[in-house]
Formats: structure tokens, sequence, C-alpha cells
């Protein structure tokens, strides 16, 4: 993702000041990175839930990239989340334990596939794509159950990675150098996200999404541009299924479910697709109502899934953007006629 | 050679049963999906319904499967009006992917309110007499609800057809699907028609989860989400919104499944999915879909 | 969590007020399980069970208390349970952990638990190896190796199958059954001439491709292993369906093909099916008369106690096992391995007791038959087989031979 993982404080710099010249930030951006440290030091018992959670909110950046700016919707979309994932989980059990390697294999593993996939799967859409991409990876599912001997199937394998760059071991009790971990990945993944969709390559997407002949008919190459993107958002797929093991120290075919395909679309959607911060706020909210209902209820009843549900049916009846267009909404009425900031 | 004849026979039979099930299940979701538009993943919870609503009619008032099935019938697609009048019509012009939360939402809360009403364990029934034990034809013997399953499947595609090709109402819906903006144009009032479609596909799928109870292991909560998938896959080998479609993909699929877990078990699930990737990527609109 | 704080509250006020019962402890533990999604009956039986123990012992304990804190699994995989475990030993402070029904549950867990060392019981997940991955987990439920060995010699020795045919559900609790069945089977001179896959343990699938090919095979016995829940129904409808008794094919498999609260559900398709297993409710002990009896007092008459349900049972047992020991001190890893690890304990499913070594479960194995009587379906108990050790163990194959921490 950045060439210089070395210095990160150097390439944050040059990043923003690159950034700054393709688009504005907003002061407002800031908040969500504020929270997540605050989050560090006020929930400490919470802490894996966070990073879990943080995870999720790279997934669904990933999948907005596809689904949010390209107009491609996919319900296979951990294919690429489990592949990451089971190379990481492969090379730390043979001895190639070193996390960030694991994670530029994971990248390099899921793009490759994201290659070969997105060549011949793109040339088909709606429900035909929707269907194909859930083949696949249910079809990558069945081969791990399949070869337990390599994967340890259902029941999955424990593995543990070595310190990062030698010097940060990942904590299997507090989480917090996981933690810092992840929302570093975090935060480099979604600038490389961001740097995409305002640079021009992000809006000839856009353009393809809203009319996919008429880019065509200007000499848009369409198909290879949807197949680019689909290599980048499979790449930053595999990050987050690295990731995801890496910080739980154990992998299971889990990772390769049609079911958290699902969820991750529903996070996104929830949140509201196609403007960054959407998966930020629906994975967030996902995630804390799947953990966290019965403890605020103070009930042993699983009530998570009725509060999801029930969330889920308001937020299409009257937030019509997803909840981050709620959010949208109230800027807008406090800067009365101004535009919006985040397209 | 008799031993030849003994598995293509099973083959045939209990994939057809198979089939039969699978092609009650999607079509209702098929024809709304060719109809409107309108991703209904919520399909599963009426299917769902239709299993529970059978259960306690049998269990608790010890009425005959039969009746019970049909009162499921009535009472899921009474249900789906009210849902759709209530909810769906208010997302037919938005975009699929608010249909898709909306639709998920309500399989998530229909999990939850099955849960709390019939509890954790799958439901089951104990068949009449004339339901089980199996049938001998000498050289080989089939269960009798296998064969009471691909009668009635038979019964139910044969009205439907009927009902479709032969009715004025039938003829209306057809022209829907095919060209929705034409058909209204010819003063069909398309609005009611899918309510109408809409219902009867969802007491289908009611009437599907009813007749599974016996094939899936008995109805359960999970039912709503577990079974989408394969909704998903007999309608896009279909082609979405074709009734013969998905009547002859339930068939292919439905008779490949069972023939590839009885000689490769070993591959799972692999092998339907395999096919669908095949005729898909042959097909994309799937085998009778309009190109 | 509400109606525990009352009493806690109350018990701080009279403690403020005495000053004499100054050792009174509340002991926290957590409690992880699958609450909601498709093995929630497996959670509802199995914190029933721990729930009926609480209240069966109340006065055990003297003056101390137990909250138990419950939190949902959900899936059968790690990151769920394993967040909750986090959240629970480090925020709630927790000082033991039990539950756990899926064994990737207590796989992902390993880890985290012995970074804090926090004792371990756990109530079912089966995987064979699962007790190597921490020294301070004990298993109060089962092995498969129990069952399937036992299983393979009884259908060799006793119902005179000289071929078998097994069928499983693809996954390695699945794979352990009919390797250990295998292994008793061939041992005792019979011969396994097919062994299939039926699909995944999340979703039942229609059985009968899987039984039509089995009994293709035409031999003496079909040994079926599948997970407890949803799918022993489907095995049993399937295999009457086909007539494979009349062909000649008896059916047997582990206590989870027959397993309490699907059983009367079965019919008569369940008439005659043998099986290997450590608990069933009609077993006659006057231990489990009482538990049958309480569990019905508690839960209504229609519910019923299964295997799961004593796991949690004997778990929260062997949870209160530890407490005494700790005397009103804090429960250490080590104090409670101390205590647990040779354990022993009058089990509603006969004596059972932990191995000190290996800290997994010794207990008697049941070889019962299915009966129709009265319109109802009940279990007879055939011969028993008493103090029986995990054989994967025993015989050290693969992981189970090895310190996996």
């Amino acid at each position: 993702m950045t060439s210089s993982t070395g210095t990160p404080t150097g390439s944050l710099a040059r990043s923003v000041q690159f950034l700054q010249r393709r688009h504005r930030f907003h002061w407002a951006e800031i908040i969500p990175w504020i929270l997540a440290i605050a989050v560090f030091y006020l929930l400490p018992g919470y802490r894996l839930l966070a990073t879990q959670i943080l995870v999720m909110i790279l997934f669904a950046l990933s999948l907005d990239l596809i689904v949010g700016y390209a107009g491609i919707i996919s319900l296979g979309h951990t294919a690429f989340f489990g592949t990451g994932a089971y190379i990481t989980a492969l090379m730390a059990s043979n001895d190639i334990p070193d996390p960030i390697l694991g994670l530029i294999a994971a990248a390099a593993g899921a793009a490759v596939l994201g290659l070969v996939s997105g060549w011949v799967l793109l040339r088909t859409t709606g429900l035909t794509l929707l269907v194909l991409t859930m083949a696949v990876t249910i079809m990558l599912q069945e081969l791990a159950n399949d070869f337990d001997e390599i994967t340890g199937g259902f029941d999955g394998i424990n593995f543990t990675n070595s310190e990062i760059l030698g010097l940060i071991e990942l904590d299997q009790l507090w989480y917090s150098s996981s933690y810092i971990y992840v929302l570093v990945v975090l935060f480099f993944g979604f600038l490389t996200i961001r740097t995409i969709v305002y640079a021009p390559f992000g809006r000839m997407l856009i353009g393809i999404r809203e009319n996919t002949q008429r880019m065509s008919a200007i000499g848009t190459p369409v198909h290879q541009r949807q197949v680019s993107v689909y290599i980048i958002s499979a790449a930053i797929a595999g990050i987050a299924g690295a990731l995801w093991v890496q910080v739980q120290g154990n992998v299971t075919t889990e990772v390769y479910t049609f079911e958290l395909s699902g969820e991750v679309l529903i996070m996104l959607i929830l949140g509201g697709t196609g403007r960054l911060y959407g998966a930020f706020l629906g994975a967030t909210v996902y995630k804390i109502l799947e953990s966290t209902t019965e403890q605020v209820l103070g009930t042993d009843e699983p009530y998570w899934q009725f509060a999801i549900g029930i969330v889920l049916i308001l937020t299409v009846l009257f937030a019509r953007r997803g909840l981050f267009g709620i959010f949208e909404d109230i800027v807008k009425k406090f800067k009365g006629a101004s535009k919006g900031e985040v397209q | 050679m008799s031993s030849f004849l003994i598995e293509i026979t099973t083959v045939l039979v209990f994939g057809l049963a198979f089939s039969m099930l699978l092609f009650i299940l999607s079509v209702g979701l098929s024809i709304t999906m060719g109809l409107m538009g309108f991703a209904n993943l919520a399909h599963g919870s009426f299917a769902m319904a239709g299993g529970y609503v059978t259960v306690s009619m049998v269990s608790k008032t010890g009425a005959p499967f039969a009746v019970a099935l049909l009162v499921s019938f009535v009472i899921v697609a009474l249900l789906s009006i009210l849902f759709e009048r209530v909810l769906y019509r208010h997302l037919y012009r938005r975009p699929e992917l608010d249909q898709v939360l909306l639709t998920i939402g309500i399989v998530f809360a229909s999990i939850a309110t099955v849960t709390f009403i019939w509890g954790p364990d799958p439901q089951l029934i104990l068949m009449p007499e004339y339901l089980s034990g199996s049938v001998d034809l000498g050289f080989n013997n089939f269960p009798r609800y296998h064969i009471f399953m691909i009668v009635a499947g038979a019964i139910i595609v044969a009205a439907l057809f009927y009902g479709l090709e032969r009715t004025n109402i039938g003829a209306q819906i057809r022209a829907a699907v095919d060209n929705r903006r034409m058909a209204e144009s010819c003063g069909i009032n398309t609005g009611r028609i899918f309510t109408w479609t809409f219902a009867l596909g969802s007491g289908m799928a009611a009437l599907g989860g009813g007749l599974g109870i016996q094939l899936l292991g008995g109805i359960k909560p999970v039912f709503a989400l577990e079974y989408l998938v394969i909704f998903l896959i007999v309608i896009a080998v279909g082609g979405m919104g074709n009734i013969r479609g998905t009547f002859f993909a339930a068939l292919i699929l439905g008779i490949i499944d069972f023939a590839g877990k009885f000689y490769f078990p070993e591959g799972g699930a692999f092998i339907i999915f395999a096919v669908t990737i095949i005729v898909l990527l042959i097909r994309p609109h799937g085998l009778f879909g309009k190109a | 969590m509400k109606k525990y704080l009352i009493p806690a509250i109350s018990a701080a006020g009279i403690l403020a007020l005495s000053g004499v019962q100054a050792d009174a402890r509340e002991y926290k533990i957590g409690f992880i399980g699958p609450m909601s999604g498709g093995a929630a009956q497996l959670g509802q039986q199995m914190e029933r069970g721990a729930k009926l123990y609480m209240k069966l012992h109340k006065g055990e304990l003297g003056s101390h208390t137990v909250k138990m804190i419950v939190r949902d699994s959900k899936r059968p995989g790690g990151p769920i349970a394993k967040a909750a475990a986090q959240e629970l030993i480090t925020r709630e402070n927790v000082e033991l952990i039990t539950g756990l029904i899926f064994s990737p549950n207590a796989m992902s867990v390993a880890p985290l638990i012995n970074k804090s060392k926090t004792p371990v019981v756990i109530m079912n997940a089966g995987t064979a190896f699962i007790p190597n991955m921490s020294p301070h987990m004990v298993r109060v439920s089962f092995t498969m190796w129990q069952a399937g060995y036992i299983m393979g010699q009884h259908a060799a020795n006793k119902m005179g199958c000289k071929t078998a045919v097994s069928g499983y559900s693809n996954y390695p609790p699945g794979k352990d059954s009919i390797a250990a069945f295998r292994k008793g089977f061939v041992a005792s001179g019979g011969k396994v001439i097919d062994e299939i896959p039926m699909g995944g343990p999340a979703k039942v699938p229609d059985m009968t491709p899987f039984f039509q090919r089995a009994k293709s095979k035409n031999a003496d016995c079909m040994y079926v292993f599948v997970p407890a829940g949803n799918h022993a129904a489907a095995v049993a409808k399937t295999y009457q369906a086909l007539a494979m008794r009349k062909a000649g094919t008896k059916l047997v498999g582990p206590g989870d093909i027959t397993q309490d609260t699907q059983l009367q559900g079965m019919g008569s398709a369940a008439d005659g099916v043998v099986t290997a297993h450590h608990y069933n409710m009609f077993l006659k002990s006057a231990e489990n008369q009482a538990f049958v009896k309480a569990w019905q007092a508690e839960y209504g008459a229609n519910s019923v106690p299964d295997f799961v349900g004593v796991g949690g049972y004997d778990g929260m047992a062997a949870v209160y096992a530890a407490i005494k020991g700790a005397n009103g001190g804090k429960l250490t890893a080590a104090g409670a391995m101390k205590v647990l690890r040779g354990w022993k304990y009058n089990s509603p499913r006969g004596p059972i007791s932990i191995d000190a070594e290996t800290g997994d479960i010794v207990q008697n194995v049941y070889i019962s038959v299915v009966r129709q009587k009265g319109g109802k379906l009940v279990q007879e108990i055939q011969q028993k087989f008493e103090a029986v050790k995990d054989k994967c163990k025993e015989l050290k194959l693969g992981k189970c031979g090895k310190k996996l921490y």
C-alpha cells in the first residue's frame, strides 16, 4: 500500500500533501480517527471487538470501491478476504510468521484471484454476477473444508505471528498493539482508496456506474477498467482478511462463507454506498448491534438479530442514503444550501 | 444391467422430488424479480412462515397434513399482501441495494421472531401413515413421501402453467413480465397484478416450506437464510421471470445435485456450483432468459 | 444482567451492616455458547443444564455466590467467541470461562486464556485434541473416540456385522468419529467398505443421496455421525424412507443420532437404532432420575434434557468444585486445575472423572437401543463400558499425542 512502511510519518506527510492537491481534506474527516483513538483508551475491555470493527471497515471500504463507485454488486467478496486470510495463516503456520510479509502476500494472492475471476465474471451483470461471485466463494469454502489436512477445515488452525518489524508483538490479551497495527493499516488503506476515487480513474468508474454504454461509446475500455478496480478491491479485501486472522491468531472456513459476504454488503449499504465514510458507520453500527445488544438490554435472550433487522428496515424507510445520509442531511441543514463535502 | 436400472431410477426419482421442491420454493421469487425487478431476499422468510404454520396446524390442532398446507398457503399469501402494502411498495422505484437492505432486515427480524415463538429447535411433524414408509416396485423401492412430493409438485406445476397460459390474468402477468410499460399502456394495472403475483409466489413458497419439512430435517429459524443461496441459483440459471426456465433449472439442478452427491459425495456442494458457473458463463441470462 | 444486580447489591448491604462475613465473595464466571443461529438449541440446552445445577446447589458454596455472565458465540468460527472471551476476561474480570459448544470456539479461545491464565471448563466442544491446547483447560463432555471406537467393537462382536459403511458430516469431529469406528470395527474383524461425506455441519442437507449410496453397498451396518442438533431427525427419517432396515443394513452411531431432544420427533423411524453414548435421559440411576425430574419441574414437562444439557450441568458441577477449592480466595488457573484434574463426580450419566494428565473426561459409555413403548420412544441400555478414556490420546494419534501450547 505504501512503499515506505518503515517511516510512516514521512509517508503520511507526503500522502497528505499529495491528497490535498487532489482533493481537499475537510477538517471533519479527522473525527473518525480521533474516535478510534478515544476508543483505544476508553474501552480496553472491548478492544478485540473494536479491532474487528476496524478490520470490517477496511473490508467494507474495499467493497465500496466496486459496489459504490463502479456499480459492481458482489455477494462473493469473501473470496478475496478468505484467500488473504488463508495465505497469511498458512504462511505463519509454515515458518513465515512475519505479519507485514503476510499482508503483502495476502494482497498479492487476492489480487491474482481478482484478476482471474474478474476477467471472467465481470462480463456479466446483475443477478448473474451476484450468483457467480457467490458460487466462487462457496466453492473456495468447499475446497478449504475438503483439504483440512492443510487448512484445518471447519475447526481451523491456530498460529502465531512474529513481531511487527521485529519490534512489536501482537498482543493476545489486551490487543493494544494489534489495535494500533490495524488502525495504521486501515488508515493507509483508506488513503489509497480515497486517492483512487478522487483521481480521474475514480471519476471514470462513476461514469461507468451511471451509464456504461455512454462510457463505452466515448472510448473507455469498460471491461478493462472494471477488472482493474476489481483487482484493487480484491487486494484490499485480501489485506483485511489477513488482518482479521492475524489479530485472532486463528483461521477457520468461516472466512469464506457467503454469509460474511452478505454481512459486509449489508454493513456497507447500511452506512451508505459510494461515499467512504458510509463503510465506517455501517460496519461500526452493525458490529456493535451484533455484539452488545444483549448487554445493553441486560438479557440473555438473543435480541441482536431482531435489533439489526429493525435498524435495517428503518434505515431503508427513513434514511434514503444509508446512515451516513442522515449525517449528511444534518450537516446540510446547518450549512443551508451549501454543497456537501463528500460526494 | 439391473443394478444400472436401479441407479438410474434412483437418481431420477429422488432428484425429481428435490427438483419439485426447488421449483415450488423458487418460482415466486423468480416472478417477482422478473415482474418488478424487485430483489426480495425475504422470500425464504415466507417459505419459513409456511413451514411453521404447517407444523403448528398439524401438531396443535391435529389437522391433516394436506389441509395444513392449504391453510399455510392462504395465511402466508395474505401476510405477504400486508408486507407488500406496508413495506415493499415504498421501494419499487428505489435502487436494488435499498431493496436488499429492507428484505434482509425482514429476514433477520423474522428469524428472531420465530425463535421467540417456537424456540430454536427444529420443528418436526409425524407424517400420516399413507406418507411414511416406502413403495416396493419390484426392482427398486421408493419412499412414499418422495412419490407424493413428485405428484404434488406435478399438480402444482400443471395448475400454474394452466393459470398462466390459459387464463386472462395469466396472460396479463405474462404481458407485464415481458414488457411492463407496454402492458400498462394496454390498460393492465401492473400494480395490482404485482400484488396478486407476489401473494401467489409467497403462498407457493409457503407450500414449499411445508412440503420441505420432511425432506430437510424439520423447519427451523435459520431456514430463511439457509436456502437463499439455492433460490438465487435456480432463478439465475432459469432466467429471471421465466417460469418455464425456472422449472427446467430446478429440474436440472435437482437431479444433478442428487447424482453428484450419490456418485461423488466427496465433491459436496461443489458440483452444483460448478454447474451453475458453467451454465451462467455460457448463457449469462439463464437457460431461457432474454439476452 | 439486571436480575443479578439486586442480590449483589443487597449482599453488599448485608456485608456492610454485619461486617462479619467479610469473606463472602461473588465469583464471576463467563459462559460462551451459541444463543442464536443454527445451533441455538444446543446453547439453550447447555445454559439450562448449567443454570439448573446452580439452582439445585445454591447453598453449596456457603456465603459465596456465583454470577454467570452469558455471551452469545453466534457462529461456529472463532472471532465472536474470542472477542466475547476477551471482553469477559478484561472488562468483566471473570475468573473462569465455560460453555463452548463448537470446537473452533474452544480452539480460538485457547491462546487467549493461556495468556490471561484463566481456567476453562469445556461443556461440549468435542474435537479430540482440544485439551492439549492449554494447561488451563479441562473438558467434561466427550470425545468422538469414546463412542466411535466402542460402537465399532460392538457392531462387529455383538451385532454380527461383517461389513459396514460410514456416513459423516464432513468436518474434523465427523472424521474423528468415523476413524474411531473404523479402528474399533477393523480391530474386531470387520471391514469398512465405504465412507461417505454427507455435506458440511452447518446445514442439514437432503440425506437421501448419501443414504441411497450407502444402501447400494449392501453392508451389514451403517455407522452415521452427524453433529448434535438439526441433523439427527433427517438421519432416522431417511433411513426409514429408504427401507434400509428391510434391505438388511442396521443403523448404528454415536448418541448424536438419537439425541433425546430430537428422539420423539423421529417416530417409528428410530425404532431399533443402536447407539454408543455417554448419556441418554433413560438411564436408570437415581442421580439421573432426580436430574430429569428436576429438569422437567424447571423447564416444563415437554422439555427434556439431552447430553448437551448434562454437559452444562456437569460443567457447572466442576465449576462449583473449583470455587469450593478456592475457599473464598481468587480462582486461579493453578488452583482450579489442582482441583479439577483428577476431579471425580457422580453425574446423571454415571460416575465421571477428569484425567489428571490430559484434562479430558473419563466416563461410562452405554450401548443403547431405541424401542417403541406406549406410543413413545425410549432408549434401552444393553451394555455398559466403565471409565472409558479418550482412545485418540491413549494411542497418541496425530495432534492427540502432542502438547499444543
